[in-house]
């Protein structure tokens, strides 16, 4: 039997859920285990309730599960709302002193967190470390070792050895008051040490390795922590991020920079996109490579704010008035937000486009264990750029010259001594406005011709499961994860069931998308969404019409169990 | 040597007569003055009368979308700060429809020098009232008047404006030293131009404007001074002053970033393996 721990801590917000959870999760990854987390949290600075939960395990696993092993509860709320999903060999940690009336049966671990927390640090805020550090000890995780996770979180100056210290109590009073037969072994494993990051930093990573150079962003949840991250790195690593008044000119700015020749991207969310939307037009017009993120939230207008939810599929694909090129790229999971990054990048300055990234709340703040990504393979395909040494063809440059590709060689300002002109009036190759239908008619069928290239750019759908099944599940974006569970779970419960998933998603990749789907006998859409959107889009592109739908739009992620639930109703 | 043929650009679609000529002409005798190649000009329009302007001479152009100039030419300024770089609109462009980039492009004061054809009302749409149109002011969206307008020149100094300028579109040579300054100015530079519009204001003509502008530097007025100079962007009426009428030292915003030291982002290197010293944090 290997090692698979579910382990949840919960408590307000302000209590540091996030830090024990986090520090956890990091010591879990540690040992080499496979890790992932992720967040569930209030649209509040203090109060409510939050927690964190993990899954580890020594094999992959890349989703959520319905039952806990441990539950830490920082407050008495936490124990009412997950007591439940803790069976009888599981633990539960909690104040003994705060909390009194949760009766005696063998799992619970009371014990005085916030007088421990005062005796080793001087202050109560730090029974959460406290409390992880009992966590830990359950597991049999070596205290020494964890110690170190607590001194990289805290660092090694006071906070830290405070901190360090406190984590000791827990894992010492745990240690010697729990029966050793409840105790979930963790050993090393050994091997190359694997990083612990969310959809949201691997964004960040995937862009800075892209080379953007500029980032123009407005605070809004789950995206903040993308230009947060990336303005931690600007000074070492040659970028400079802004935070302007307001969307409309995070992307106007981004626009701007990427005309002058630089890398330049956004990140917010639905209601900040909505905002953006003109200026997603003025990209595609004026053929001007950017990359938007969208971490999408449970809309419309404020919605749930920090809650997950595919909602934003069909706007991504048509923001904007009239027609012009574009991409939208949905990564699957931690790893593929750093490589579709790169990718949109690539793609945008290639084909001169506006490229959207939809990643959604729960890929965003969700922790995974990934190999260290292998830069040798980031490729950066600035795309057609006109030859800086060829003056006699820049005396006469046109910015948008009419080629068979659609794609007219760019130039910057000041690179050489051409003018620039562009244009978001329809404009002649020069870049200047006309109004002629003649002109209007080649420069749109132009912008439209970059899609024939563009689309032998798109990867078709990942398949998993068995090549025949009964039954074909259809996702795309953050869901992958789940969806693959739900596929092994419904092979030991005697389903056949397969899975066709899509990561990129526009151009819509037909042809991919119909020979996975060959020969599928009932097929079921599963949608973070109200309407299956994606469905729509698969109805829309191929005419496959499917069997049925999974949604979930309660602004929480899909689980697999729940998956699986809902696929027996469906089959019943 | 810079000369006027150089920023010779094609025929103006403008109304004969409209104020924006005196505009385009001042403009390229400031750019010929100044000595300034068009290829190191950048000139980043709105939609309106005014945003047509960069279509009309010589330079790189980025002609954007009505209200949001002043992003899109700091994006560029950002990426380049090497380039000369000229944000061009309307009143109704830039006080309306972009007014919160306004108020915090002069806030954040980068390095660009922002001209406004403030003719009190929208002419691309056949006149209807604009943010600088006189209380009263009757068209065919507002019948019963305009309500009160929007003192640009007094919100540029409390935001914090480093240049605050008004010109008049009739004095071509007055208005070419003032976008020369603007230009030479480091930081934001508000050129607020009194613009006639022969098709849709008859209330705000040459005649009426030449009545009562007068010029700062002939009235003995010292452009230093915050308090005078929020008095002096508040006169509006009988006498209405022309010239720069506050100014002061600031660092501009790409003044203060730190990688820009290291030269123009457009010419910094990338290299995706700098990235991976990155990773260790997350292990």
């Amino acid at each position: 039997m290997g090692v698979d721990i579910n382990l949840m801590v919960g408590g307000e917000a302000g209590q540091g859920v996030q830090s024990a959870g986090f520090i956890i999760a990091k010591a879990l990854a540690r040992c080499g285990l496979s890790v992932f987390a992720d967040q569930d949290y209030e649209s509040r600075v203090r109060g409510g309730h939050n927690f964190f939960r993990i899954r580890a395990s020594d094999r992959e696993v890349s989703a959520i599960s319905e039952t806990l092993d441990i539950l830490v509860a920082l407050d008495r709320l936490s124990i009412d709302l997950h007591q439940k999903e803790v069976p009888g060999d599981g633990a539960i940690i909690f104040d003994a002193d705060k909390v009194k009336d949760v009766g005696s049966s063998g799992n619970l671990l009371g014990m005085p967190l916030e007088r421990m927390a005062v005796e080793a640090t001087g202050n109560k805020q730090a029974a959460n470390v406290v409390a992880l550090g009992a966590a830990m000890a359950l597991i049999g995780y070596d205290a020494v070792a964890m110690n170190s996770v607590v001194l990289d979180y805290f660092g090694s100056g006071e906070t830290g050895k405070a901190n360090a210290a406190a984590a000791g109590r827990g894992h010492e009073y745990a240690k010697a008051n729990v029966k050793a037969d409840s105790q979930r072994r963790v050993s090393p494993l050994g091997g190359q040490k694997r990083m612990l990051l969310n959809g949201n930093e691997a964004v960040a990573l995937g862009a800075l390795a892209a080379g953007c150079k500029f980032v123009s962003a407005y605070p809004m949840t789950p995206s903040t922590t993308i230009m947060e991250y990336m303005a931690g790195k600007a000074d070492e690593l040659g970028i400079v991020v802004v935070q302007p008044e307001d969307e409309i000119s995070a992307i106007n700015m981004i626009v701007g920079a990427a005309y002058a020749g630089v890398r330049a991207m956004t990140a917010t969310s639905g209601g900040g996109f909505c905002l953006m939307v003109e200026g997603l037009g003025l990209a595609g017009m004026t053929e001007t490579p950017i990359v938007v993120v969208d971490g999408q939230r449970a809309g419309p207008a404020i919605g749930l704010p920090t809650r997950t939810e595919q909602g934003d599929l069909q706007f991504a694909l048509n923001a904007s008035h009239g027609d012009f090129p574009r991409a939208v790229l949905a990564p699957a999971s931690v790893e593929d937000a750093f490589w579709l990054t790169v990718k949109a990048f690539n793609l945008a300055e290639e084909y001169q486009l506006p490229v959207i990234i939809l990643t959604d709340q729960y890929l965003a703040s969700s922790y995974a264990t990934a190999e260290r990504f292998n830069l040798a393979k980031v490729q950066i395909r600035r795309g057609q750029l006109l030859s800086e040494t060829d003056p006699a063809k820049l005396e006469r440059y046109k910015r948008y010259e009419i080629t068979a590709s659609g794609v007219s060689p760019r130039a910057f300002p000041l690179q050489s001594t051409a003018l620039v002109v562009a244009d978001s009036d329809e404009h002649n190759m020069e870049g200047h406005l006309i109004e002629d239908a003649e002109t209007r008619t080649a420069m749109m069928l132009k912008r439209q011709s970059k899609l024939e290239g563009l689309k032998k750019e798109i990867s078709g759908p990942r398949t998993y499961g068995p090549a025949q099944a009964q039954i074909t599940l259809i996702g795309w974006g953050s869901t992958l994860g789940a969806l693959r569970e739900t596929v092994d779970a419904a092979a030991q419960d005697g389903l056949s069931v397969n899975l066709v998933h899509f990561s990129e998603i526009w151009p819509f990749p037909d042809e991919a998308a119909t020979m996975a789907l060959r020969g599928a006998k009932r097929t079921f859409a599963v949608e973070n969404n109200a309407t299956a959107q994606f469905a729509r889009l698969l109805r829309a592109e191929t005419g496959h019409q499917v069997s049925g739908s999974i949604l979930k739009f309660d602004g929480r992620p899909f689980t697999p169990a729940h998956i699986l639930g809902q696929l027996r109703k469906e089959v019943a | 040597m810079v000369t006027m043929t150089d920023y010779a650009g094609s025929q103006p679609a403008w109304c004969p007569g409209c104020g924006n000529f005196g505009i385009l002409n001042a403009l390229k005798k400031a750019l010929v003055e100044l000595g300034l190649e068009p290829h190191k000009v950048l000139m980043v329009s709105g939609i309106g009368q005014a945003g047509k302007l960069p279509h009309y001479t010589r330079a790189n152009v980025l002609n954007v979308l009505h209200g949001r100039a002043l992003p899109a030419a700091a994006g560029a300024k950002i990426a380049n700060p090497e380039l000369s770089v000229i944000a061009v609109g309307g009143d109704g462009d830039g006080y309306g429809e972009g007014g919160n980039h306004f108020l915090h492009s002069v806030r954040r004061n980068h390095n660009i020098t922002y001209l406004v054809h403030d003719n009190q009302v929208y002419a691309l749409t056949k006149g209807q009232a604009s943010p600088t149109s006189d209380r009263g002011f009757v068209t065919k969206t507002t019948p019963h008047g305009a309500p009160a307008p929007l003192n640009s020149l007094a919100v540029a100094i409390a935001a914090g404006g480093t240049f605050v300028a008004r010109g008049f579109s009739g004095d071509v040579e007055h208005l070419a030293g003032l976008i020369k300054s603007g230009i030479q100015h480091r930081g934001f530079a508000l050129i607020d131009i009194l613009q006639p519009c022969v098709s849709f204001n008859h209330q705000n003509t040459y005649a009426w404007y030449k009545e009562r502008v007068y010029k700062l530097e002939e009235a003995s007025y010292k452009p230093g001074d915050r308090s005078a100079a929020m008095e002096k962007a508040l006169e509006w009426g009988e006498r209405i002053p022309i010239g720069v009428i506050y100014r002061q030292e600031r660092p501009a915003f790409e003044d203060e970033i730190t990688v820009l030291t290291k030269g123009p982002l457009v010419r910094q290197a990338t290299d995706p393996m700098q990235v991976g010293s990155l990773f260790d944090e997350f292990v």
